[in-house]
C-alpha cells in the first residue's frame, strides 16, 4: 500500500523500454512460448479484443456526442428544418438555400466582423497581459505560489456568474465602474457600457479578457519555467539582458507554448456564447452579435434549425482553418 | 543517483540566478526588501483581478432595492438576498449538484478505461482516437446543441436530468481522457505486468492496480468534470424548455434576462453558484494546478 501511495504522489519517469513495444504480444511474449502457434494467435486476438473493450465506451460516447451532431448538422443545413418538422417529421430538402439565406443576410457580415473583432481583441488582451504577469511571477518573492493560484479564480467561475457580476459592475446608473470613474471626475454622466452600440463590443471583449488572463498566465508561466537558466547565464555573458534577453532567448524558447496558447485561445473564443448572451444577449441592435450567438438565435429563438445549422457549420469551418494552419505551423517547427 | 543530479542542478541554477541579480545591484539585504516589494505588486494585481469577485460578495450582502447604491463595503451585512436566493434558486442548485455529480461518475467511468487503453495497450487506432478528441475541442457547443435538441426531442430526453448529464459530460470526457492518459503514460508498465503474470485478469489489474495508482489524476479529472458540468450554460439553455429541470446557471440567466430590480439576490445566487469553484481552488489547489497545465499542453 505504501508503494502505491508513493507512486501516485510522484509518477516516476519512463524507466521501462517495454512500454515502447507494440501491444498484443506484450503480455504473451515470455510466458506463452510453449503454446502452439494457432492457439497463440487466437489468444492474441482475444487479448486485442479485450483491450478494445476498454476503449469502446469512450469511442461510442464520442461518436454519439461529437460525431453524430456534426453529421446531423450538415444534413440539417440542407433541409428546411423548423418547428413544424417536430410534428410532421418532414424536413424537405432545400439544397443550398439555407446557406444562401444566411450568407446573404445583412446580419452575416455584422456577426462575422464582430466575431473577428471579439476574437482578435480578446486573444490580444489575454495574451499580452497573461504573458506580462507570467514574466512578473518568474521573480522569486514570498507568497508567489499562493497569489498565482488565487489568480485562477476568474477562470474557474461559471461564465454566467461572471456575466451577471460584470453586468452589475458595468451598469450605466449605479454600476461600480461608472461610480469609480465619476468619483475620479473622469466622467460626468454614466457611461452606457453595455447599452451603447459603439461601446458594447468593447465591454464584452474587456470581460472576456478578464476571464482569459488566468489561463494564459498559467500556461505561459509553465512554459517560462521550462527555459533553462543556463541560457540566460550564457546570454548575459554576451550582453543579452533585459529586453535583449527576452527577444533572443525567452521568445524563441517560448514559441511552441505560445502557439498552443494562441490556437486554443482562438478555438475557444470563436465558440463563446455564455458571456455574450449573459452580458448583452447580442444587442444592442446586434452590435455584439457573433456567428455563434447568431446561430443560437436562429435555431432556438426563431426556430429555423436549418439556418442555424448552416451558420454553425460555417463556424466549424473557420475553426478548422485555424487548426490546419496551426498543424502546418507546428509541423514546420518540428522540422526545424 | 537521480537525486544527486537533481540537487546539483538546482544548486547550479540558484547560484546562477543570484549571480545575475548580483551583477546588477550588488549584494546584501537588498534582494529581500525588493522581494517583498514584488509581493506587494502581486497583491495589487490580484486585487484588481479579483475585484469583481469581491464586488459580487459585497453586493450580495446589501439590502434589497435599486434606489440605494451599493456601498463600497458591506458594513451592515444584510442576508435577505440570500434568503430570496435560496427560496427561489435552492431547487436549481440541487438540480445542478445532481447533474454535476452524475456527470463526474459518467465521465470517469468512460474516461479512465479509455485512458488506460490509450496509455498502456497502444491499441491499433489509438492515434485516431486521440486525434478525434483534439478535433472535438474545435466543435462549437451550439453545433452539438442544435443536433442534440432534435435527437433529444425524439428520444424524450429534453427536460430530463439524464439528458443533461449525458450532454454535460461532453465538456468533461475528452479532457478527462487526456489528463488521465498523460498520467498513466508515466506509470511503470512493470507493475501492471507483474500483476498480469500473477494471474490477475485485465479487469482486475485495471481495478485493483491501475486505478489506485492513478488516484491523483482521477481526482483532478473528477474535479474538473464537476466544474465543467456545474458551469454548463449552453446545454441547460437549449435542452430544457420548461421549468421542470433547471440548473442554477439558467436560473441566473433568467434573473438577468429581465430588468433587474433586486441585484442583491442575483448576486447572492451568483455567490452560491461560485462556491464549488472557490472551495476547489482553496481545498484542492494541487489538483487544480495539475489540471490547468496538464489539459492544455499534453
Amino acid at each position: 500500500m505504501s508503494l502505491t501511495t508513493d507512486l501516485s504522489q510522484a509518477p516516476p519517469p519512463h524507466e521501462n523500454a517495454a512500454k515502447g513495444m507494440p501491444g498484443g504480444g506484450k503480455a504473451g511474449g515470455g510466458t506463452l512460448d510453449t503454446v502452439p502457434a494457432p492457439r497463440r494467435r487466437s489468444r492474441q486476438r482475444r487479448e486485442r479484443l479485450f483491450q478494445w473493450l476498454f476503449l469502446v465506451p469512450a469511442v461510442v460516447y464520442m461518436a454519439l456526442f461529437f460525431g453524430y451532431p456534426v453529421v446531423k448538422n450538415v444534413v440539417m443545413s440542407f433541409q428546411d428544418y423548423t418547428t413544424a418538422t417536430f410534428f410532421t417529421g418532414e424536413a424537405p430538402w432545400v439544397g443550398l438555400a439555407n446557406y444562401v439565406t444566411v450568407l446573404s443576410s445583412s446580419l452575416f457580415s455584422t456577426s462575422l466582423l464582430n466575431t473577428a473583432l471579439f476574437t482578435v481583441g480578446s486573444i490580444l488582451g489575454q495574451f499580452v497581459i497573461g504573458l506580462a504577469l507570467a514574466i512578473f511571477f518568474q521573480r522569486k518573492f514570498p507568497l508567489n505560489g499562493i497569489l498565482r493560484s488565487l489568480l485562477l479564480l476568474p477562470w474557474l467561475l461559471p461564465l454566467i456568474v461572471s456575466s451577471a457580476v460584470w453586468r452589475w459592475i458595468l451598469d450605466k446608473d449605479s454600476g461600480a465602474l461608472n461610480r469609480f470613474l465619476g468619483d475620479l471626475n473622469i466622467v460626468d454622466t454614466g457611461v452606457p457600457w453595455l447599452t451603447s452600440t459603439s461601446l458594447a463590443l468593447i465591454a464584452v471583449v474587456g470581460v472576456n479578457i478578464w476571464i482569459g488572463i488566468p489561463f494564459n498566465l498559467t500556461i505561459l508561466y509553465g512554459g517560462l519555467q521550462e527555459i533553462p537558466d543556463e541560457l540566460y547565464e550564457a546570454g548575459s555573458l554576451d550582453g543579452a539582458t533585459g529586453w535583449k534577453a527576452f527577444r533572443h532567448i525567452t521568445w524563441p524558447m517560448l514559441r511552441p507554448v505560445v502557439s498552443v496558447v494562441l490556437v486554443l485561445g482562438v478555438v475557444y473564443t470563436l465558440k463563446v456564447l455564455d458571456i455574450i448572451l449573459g452580458l448583452t444577449n447580442g444587442g444592442p441592435a446586434n452590435s455584439t452579435q457573433t456567428i455563434a450567438t447568431q446561430s443560437y438565435a436562429l435555431s432556438f429563438q426563431e426556430f429555423k434549425f436549418g439556418e442555424g445549422a448552416a451558420l454553425g457549420n460555417i463556424l466549424v469551418i473557420i475553426s478548422l482553418v485555424f487548426a490546419v494552419l496551426y498543424l502546418r505551423a507546428s509541423r514546420r517547427a518540428v522540422d526545424e | 543517483m537521480t537525486t544527486t543530479t537533481i540537487t546539483s542542478r538546482t544548486g547550479l541554477t540558484r547560484t546562477g540566478r543570484g549571480g545575475r541579480k548580483g551583477t546588477g545591484r550588488g549584494s546584501g539585504p537588498a534582494p529581500d526588501r525588493q522581494n517583498w516589494g514584488s509581493t506587494a505588486l502581486a497583491i495589487f494585481f490580484l486585487a484588481i483581478m479579483l475585484f469583481p469577485v469581491y464586488w459580487m460578495v459585497n453586493a450580495s450582502l446589501q439590502p434589497n432595492g435599486t434606489t440605494l447604491e451599493t456601498s463600497w463595503l458591506p458594513l451592515k451585512p444584510d442576508f435577505t438576498g440570500y434568503a430570496t436566493a435560496i427560496s427561489e434558486q435552492g431547487g436549481n442548485l440541487g438540480t445542478s449538484l445532481v447533474i454535476s455529480l452524475g456527470s463526474v461518475a459518467l465521465s470517469l467511468a468512460i474516461a479512465a478505461p479509455a485512458a488506460y487503453a490509450l496509455a498502456y495497450f497502444k491499441v491499433r487506432g489509438a492515434g485516431i482516437v486521440l486525434f478525434a478528441i483534439l478535433i472535438s475541442q474545435m466543435i462549437p457547443g451550439i453545433v452539438v446543441a442544435n443536433a442534440l435538441y432534435t435527437a433529444y426531442n425524439d428520444l424524450g430526453l429534453l427536460n430530463s436530468i439524464p439528458g443533461l448529464i449525458l450532454a454535460d459530460s461532453a465538456h468533461g470526457i475528452p479532457f478527462a481522457i487526456l489528463i488521465i492518459r498523460a498520467f498513466m503514460n508515466g506509470m511503470p508498465a512493470s507493475v501492471i505486468e507483474a500483476a498480469r503474470v500473477d494471474g490477475a485478469g485485465h479487469i482486475r489489474a485495471f481495478w485493483s492496480i491501475v486505478l489506485p495508482l492513478s488516484r491523483n489524476s482521477l481526482i483532478t479529472a473528477g474535479l474538473f468534470t464537476f466544474l465543467f458540468a456545474w458551469s454548463d450554460f449552453l446545454f441547460a439553455l437549449t435542452l430544457t424548455t420548461t421549468e421542470a429541470v433547471r440548473p442554477v446557471t439558467l436560473g441566473i440567466f433568467q434573473y438577468i434576462g429581465a430588468y433587474v430590480n433586486d441585484w442583491s439576490s442575483v448576486m447572492a445566487t451568483a455567490v452560491l453558484a461560485s462556491i464549488p469553484a472557490i472551495v476547489l481552488l482553496v481545498a484542492a489547489q494541487k489538483y487544480i494546478a495539475a489540471g490547468t497545465t496538464g489539459g492544455a499542453v499534453k
